[in-house]
């Protein structure tokens, strides 16, 4: 079972315990944007085969929600950090590169 | 390509079983093809035959990264049905379903079709209302479908508790045409005639790359080297967003695993499926005499093919619920395969950013019982650019604000 630490209360939080809450750091478009940035916002999502940022929330816990960055074929947990930000931390980010050579998450790599 | 028959079966009863020929051929790949089709399930094979069949088009490619049938072709619960509420829906899931009927006499190949019947329970009055909604659009679509009483799907279903400690079975909607199918036999029969048809069938061969040239798509870099093509079809089910930025465009398209299970064999017990949206829980009996179970899916992205526990948990809690019988076996297996889900839940047969660059994908939980009518209208796209089944499946409806949705349709058991 996958299991995160939420970074707020610092309870190592099993699957059932959370819920997820898709992928993190959208930029959102709303009225009287373009049709294709509306589209990108709403629908277009990275779905990558490797690591992951997500959104998830402590549901049956402090009830706050976080950020996760995960690999989605190893399940592979590499940090959580909170959600008032909106790039995944500098830190977090060299793990992964050190960890997975050739890593790629939109304009990161 | 000798005809399977009761002749041939008489005949090779004789002696010894020698003469059988192998189903399909496995040649190395040529240096160039007119149509590449990315990826031999069911989806990517049907796409595939009717190429050949439909259009005349036999200097194909199928490229298949693991084995032939081996992703969601050979991990689903085989379930047939077309009680859908839209009309584009309904359209390609009853021209699926009809095929289905003849397909093993077409492709000379035994598919096992079994058309038992199908009820997806109705065990909330929002769901009566739903369903009976359905069945009337169902009945102006040309789909054979009805709304029964509780009495009657006790009649179909004896093993069912109709009364429920949650949520009390109120009714069901049924179709008498929908059923089952043998998942594997049929990306076997129609790999078998594809191959019989001049086309190569490739596999341990996965795309690595896509070439192109001003917007076109000139050929494809494989693990056996560089393929030319005129066309590519990418039908890769879980692994759509993969090879979409290969070729270098965005899916609305998310993946995550899917599980199912089965029971150890018992004698029979159930002649029909049975769906229970509400608890969630789907089942149906093998031939083998399996309970076939379908579970959740994982809320969270995911390639794992495995899936998470829990979901299983929630499974049987609910198919107990509504099969008491059921806390009395015990399960044998458990799998996942990864689904590539969409915004409104219905599928994408489009045509992609690239010119001559195809795409099927996006069915989500529920691809099996699309794939001849997914890969009759994904071969005409192909063929024609442009099919009056696929239409309404773009990939622009996203943009344009044209869902298909069926996620409130259908509920969760797609």
């Amino acid at each position: 079972m996958l299991t995160l630490q939420c970074p707020y209360c610092g309870v190592m939080a099993e699957e059932t315990e959370l819920s997820a809450g898709g992928e993190a750091h959208l930029k959102r478009f709303g009225p009287g944007s373009t049709d294709a940035d509306f589209e990108t916002y709403m629908f277009m999502r990275e779905n990558p085969k490797g690591v992951h940022f997500e959104r998830w929330r402590h549901a049956n816990g402090c009830g706050k929600w976080f950020h996760a960055a995960r690999c989605t074929v190893t399940l592979e947990v590499f940090g959580t950090y909170p959600a008032q930000t909106s790039v995944p931390p500098a830190d977090l980010l060299d793990k992964i590169r050190a960890a997975r050579p050739g890593f790629k998450w939109r304009e990161f790599e | 390509m000798k005809r399977y028959s009761v002749f041939a079966v008489a005949r090779e009863g004789a002696r010894h079983h020698t003469g059988w020929e192998r189903a399909w051929r496995s040649p190395e790949p040529k240096k160039s093809y007119d149509v590449i089709i990315v990826g031999a399930g069911g989806h990517g094979l049907a796409t595939a035959y009717y190429l050949g069949k439909n259009f005349g088009i036999t200097n194909v490619a199928v490229i298949e990264k693991g084995w032939l049938g081996g992703g969601n072709t050979g991990r689903n619960t085989t379930i047939i049905r077309s009680n859908y509420l839209q009309d584009s829906s309904a359209a390609i899931y009853e021209k699926a379903r009809d095929l289905y009927e003849t397909l093993s006499q077409d492709l000379n190949y035994n598919v096992m079709f079994s058309p038992r019947g199908l009820i997806m329970l109705a065990q909330t009055h929002h769901e009566v209302r739903g369903y009976q909604r359905t069945a009337h659009a169902n009945a102006l679509q040309g789909v054979k479908t009805e709304f029964i009483s509780r009495e009657k799907v006790k009649e179909l279903v004896p093993i069912i508790n109709i009364d429920g400690p949650r949520y009390p079975v109120l009714g069901g909607l049924w179709q008498r045409r929908g059923g089952t199918a043998r998942h594997d036999a049929v990306a076997w029969g129609y790999a078998r005639a594809c191959s019989d048809m001049g086309m190569d069938i490739i596999q341990k061969c996965e795309v690595t790359g896509v070439r192109r040239i001003a917007g076109r798509v000139v050929g494809v870099e494989t693990t056996k080297g560089s393929i030319d093509c005129n066309k590519l079809g990418i039908v890769v089910a879980g692994h759509s967003g993969v090879l979409a930025e290969q070729a270098g465009f965005r899916l609305p398209i998310e993946s995550a695993a899917l599980q199912a299970l089965v029971s150890e064999p018992i004698k029979p017990c159930m002649d029909v499926v049975v769906m229970a949206n509400t608890v969630h829980g789907y089942m149906s009996q093998s031939d083998k005499g399996e309970m076939v179970i379908g579970g959740g899916t994982d809320s969270f992205n995911n390639y794992t093919q495995r899936g998470s526990f829990h979901h299983i948990e929630e499974t049987v809690r609910a198919l107990v619920e509504t099969f008491p019988m059921v806390s009395r076996l015990k399960m044998l297996r458990q799998w996942g395969g990864i689904v590539d889900m969409t915004g409104d839940r219905s599928p994408i047969i489009s045509k992609t950013p690239l010119e001559n660059c195809f795409i099927n994908c996006g069915w989500g939980t529920g691809g099996f019982k699309a794939i001849p009518g997914s890969g009759w209208a994904m071969a005409e796209l192909m063929a024609k650019g442009y099919s009056p089944l696929a239409a309404e499946f773009s990939v622009d409806r996203f943009k344009e604000g044209r869902f298909i949705d069926e996620s409130v349709a259908a509920g969760v058991a797609h």
